[in-house]
């Protein structure tokens, strides 16, 4: 009996994947770690941080999936993520996995790892597409020639992924996570210079127990920022004297060829990998070059000048339709769900502050949440099928010219979409979707600007105005509104671009991937691991916001001689019903009774009592005088809940804003509804019913709330348009508000995004309504 | 007829040596790790409705990039 070589004694091991965007890195890392993986941040960063467990002769590994990275330079976030990964976790090994079909381009990170010292395995991956590309590639000539062992692999069907694992655990156990780096040569001018600065950096030993010091003095020619940063800081004389050879070295190769030592050391690394290349590991059949591959095929047509924005737009209608309209049935389920958990718990709790705490404001609060679950699981459903069909690399190239004007990147169109560019999508998944966005200035300006499209919760709150005061023209109006997002969010864009976040364009620099089927299992993973994060996050947030807007809007409740009139007043009715209707009638009031004092959540609309008394009386006279009383009882607690409503905090609160707010036209009652708008905007609706006096209203049946504000002949064109400009351009809601703290990593950017949405929808309001009160 | 002409006045189908590279900084190393450099054969596979940016075929991917970017970019065709 021998143990293997990496057995389970000792510590685990831990391998990392690195590799290109686009090289089937994330399928490999799925395929070895299936379900059982964690997902997390880099410290400081938004780069996603995947870590999982894979098994390999009965032995478990840990293994790190790094950022998607052409080079290991550090321009990006995620560059700089994974050099820091390798360097802090250190990894005993590095599976680079490499896109076969285009190996010139995937090795350059390969010498790159490699001249940092780490010990790499190459996974050649996608060989059955380079084979029918007609490339031939020799591994065993790959390995001759480099050392580096290379083995023939198909992520999507597994093949050759455990023995590249293998061979991995072999490397990391023969070299402890270090390995001699790779040394060639940068031509006579970088080398003269390196053979200067490197026995400079040992001396000092600057960085020497992370870095090879000729690394670190390559870095210094190649004007690394970070390198330089961390330099600066630890041996400042060291730096200075290394910077002497830098500049001595980047004049003489400006006044000769003309180019900066950063670009001759990329020349010399392809130069490299080309001439390996020809010594027979890459060999390409003759039919290669004329041959029209499949993807260019389908690009004649889906980027085509009049078909291709044609077919956009069909894919971006398709999405919409299906996450909104097939998202219904599973929404309408968990909806059932809630309310059959709020009237459970209805019955099962005795009356009093806990179970209005846990009704209206924790299960409804949270309710309303995970409502929107199922939607959000269909809307990342088809964006990773978009991903990783390689569609949505496509639509980012036919938007960016439209995008660029704005200061925005091709790449912001799907955020903007997914955030309700066509109406009805929703600002949490579309900030998240900015990730997909590679430059950091455009994708903060994408997302937060995309809070301004219509997004589904704000719609109730445009329906039921639009149907009263534009009852001929509804859905040319809802239209307008949808247009009025996007102008307000483009534009906004555009203003950020050219005061806060102003800086050069992020250089358009994109791999349009060949057109593949998407794996069934990478799309659910990716679907199932954003909508985790959605429902961890927002829930446990969410969760202590509504608490906190029940609390404002329930205490400090009536005083106490307001709650004794209705006491009274309440007693009074009660018993003229009992004179007047048969006894079981009166026992279902006793019944509206003490749901009643629920203030906000009334359980039995009060005209179904009286159909009750009616089936069961059928009498002429005292049904009619029943019906009317169990009316005025109804009117009086919504009376008796409008006027606690404004009594609480929260409530006068709105009062004591009317002096802000009278310009726009909003009164106590508007005022409280936005303010609630702000935990979730389907709160506008439903705040906005408890202030007239409605008690709970539904989203979908408005037609009550509809009769009130018809009736209330404050609500003028000017007043109306006020208060939807205003509904469509304020702050985010608070889940929004803090996807956008999570993403952008700073507090800085969720104050800005509060304060800035507010104040620009309070001067479009006030406008609004100042200037159309003139005609 | 070897002229040496702009990345953007590539056109459609059209193949072309690169001749050098006059982007820095950022722009230059972006442009450097997608595997352009001079030496390298590109072939201009077309462009967005709106003329930019302009496809590439280049070492047998697909790439896209802006006409600002292609400015720097100077081929023989």
């Amino acid at each position: 009996m021998t143990t293997p070589p990496h057995s389970a004694s000792g510590p685990r091991q831990a391998i990392a994947l690195a590799g290109n965007p686009n090289s089937g890195k994330t399928t490999a890392f799925n395929r070895y770690t299936g379900a059982r993986q964690h997902v997390g941040n880099y410290p400081g960063v938004t780069v996603e941080k995947k870590s999982g467990t894979a098994h390999v002769d009965g032995c478990e590994v840990t293994l790190m999936d790094l950022p998607g990275m052409y080079s290991l330079s550090s321009y990006s976030p995620e560059e700089t993520a994974a050099r820091q990964a390798l360097v802090t976790e250190r990894p005993g090994a590095v599976i680079d996995v490499v896109n076969a079909g285009v190996l010139e381009r995937n090795l350059y990170l390969t010498v790159q790892l490699r001249e940092m010292g780490v010990p790499v395995v190459i996974a050649l991956n996608m060989m059955d597409e380079a084979r029918a590309q007609g490339l031939r590639i020799d591994a065993q000539r790959l390995e001759e020639l480099t050392g580096i062992r290379a083995v023939p692999a198909v992520a999507r069907t597994g093949e050759g992924l455990e023995e590249t694992l293998r061979a991995a655990l072999d490397l990391a156990e023969k070299t402890g996570g270090r390995a001699a780096p790779l040394q060639i040569s940068y031509g006579p001018d970088l080398d003269a210079a390196l053979n200067e600065m490197t026995p400079v950096v040992e001396q000092a030993g600057l960085f020497t127990d992370t870095y090879p010091a000729r690394w670190t003095a390559l870095k210094f020619l190649e004007c690394d920022e970070e390198v330089l940063r961390s330099a600066q800081a630890a041996a400042p004389e060291i730096a200075a004297r290394l910077r002497r050879t830098v500049d001595k070295t980047t004049a003489h190769l400006r006044s000769t060829v003309g180019v900066d030592p950063e670009a001759v050391a990329a020349d010399y690394r392809y130069g490299w990998i080309r001439s390996l290349l020809r010594q027979g590991v890459l060999d390409v059949a003759d039919e290669r070059k004329n041959r029209i591959d499949f993807s260019d095929k389908v690009d004649l047509v889906l980027t085509h000048r009049f078909a291709g924005p044609l077919f956009l737009l069909a894919v971006l209608y398709g999405m919409y339709y299906l996450t909104i309209e097939v998202g219904d049935y599973p929404l309408s389920l968990v909806e059932q769900g809630f309310a059959w958990l709020a009237s459970t718990a209805d019955e099962m709790l005795p009356a009093g502050p806990l179970k209005s705490l846990i009704i209206s404001g924790i299960i409804a609060g949270v309710g309303g949440v995970l409502g929107f679950v199922p939607l959000i699981m269909i809307m990342f459903m088809l964006i990773a099928i978009l991903e990783d069909s390689g569609y949505m690399a496509r639509a980012a190239y036919m938007m960016d010219r439209i995008f660029r004007i704005f200061g925005l990147h091709g790449a912001s169109i799907m955020p903007y979409i997914i955030a309700g560019g066509i109406a009805g999508g929703c600002a949490v998944p579309g900030v998240m979707a900015t990730r997909t966005l590679r430059s950091p200035r455009e994708r903060l300006a994408t997302m937060l600007t995309l809070p301004f499209m219509v997004c589904g919760a704000k719609i109730p709150v445009f329906l039921l105005f639009v149907s009263i005061f534009f009852e001929k023209h509804k859905a040319l109006t809802m239209f307008m509104f949808t247009l009025a997002g996007w102008a307000v969010a483009l534009l906004a864009a555009l203003f950020m671009r050219s005061t806060l976040i102003r800086g050069e364009a992020s250089p358009f620099v994109m791999e349009l991937p060949p057109y593949r089927w998407p794996t069934v299992s990478g799309v659910l993973i990716h679907t199932w691991e954003r909508a985790w994060q959605y429902i961890k996050k927002a829930g446990t947030i969410i969760l202590a916001i509504s608490v906190l807007i029940w609390a404002a809007m329930t205490y400090p409740g009536l005083p106490d001689d307001r709650e004794a009139f209705y006491e009274a007043q309440r007693s009074l009715l009660e018993e003229r019903l009992a004179a007047v209707a048969p006894a079981g009638a009166a026992e279902d009031a006793k019944k509206d009774d003490a749901a009643g004092r629920q203030d906000t959540v009334p359980v039995t609309p009060p005209d179904k009592t009286a159909g009750d008394a009616k089936s069961a009386d059928g009498a002429g006279v005292p049904e009619d005088a029943a019906e009317r009383i169990q009316e005025q009882i109804a009117e009086l607690d919504n009376a008796k809940s409008a006027e606690a409503l404004r009594s609480s905090y929260a409530g006068r609160l709105g009062t004591a804003m009317e002096s802000v707010t009278s310009p726009a036209g909003f009164d106590w009652r508007v005022n409280i509804a936005l303010i609630g708008g702000i935990a979730a905007k389907e709160v506008v609706i439903s705040t906005l019913g408890t202030a007239y006096a409605l008690g709970e209203v539904e989203d979908d049946n408005t037609s009550g709330l509809e009769h009130y504000i018809r009736a209330d002949k404050s609500w003028t064109m000017p007043k109306v348009m006020a208060m939807l400009l205003f509904t469509l351009l304020y702050s985010p809601c608070f889940v929004t508000l803090t996807v956008i703290k999570q993403e952008s990593g700073k507090w800085r950017w969720l104050f800005f995004s509060f304060f800035f949405n507010l104040g620009l929808a309070y001067c479009a309001a006030v406008a609004a309504n100042q200037l159309l009160s003139r005609f | 007829m070897a002229e040496v002409i702009s990345l953007c006045d590539l056109h459609r189908g059209q193949t072309g040596v690169i001749a050098a590279i006059a982007a820095g900084g950022e722009m230059g190393r972006r442009i450097r790790d997608m595997g352009l450099t001079p030496g390298v054969e590109v072939t201009c596979l077309g462009r967005a409705p709106l003329n930019d940016p302009l496809a590439l075929r280049v070492m047998g991917f697909t790439l896209a990039l802006r006409n600002r970017e292609a400015g720097y970019i100077r081929v023989t065709a």
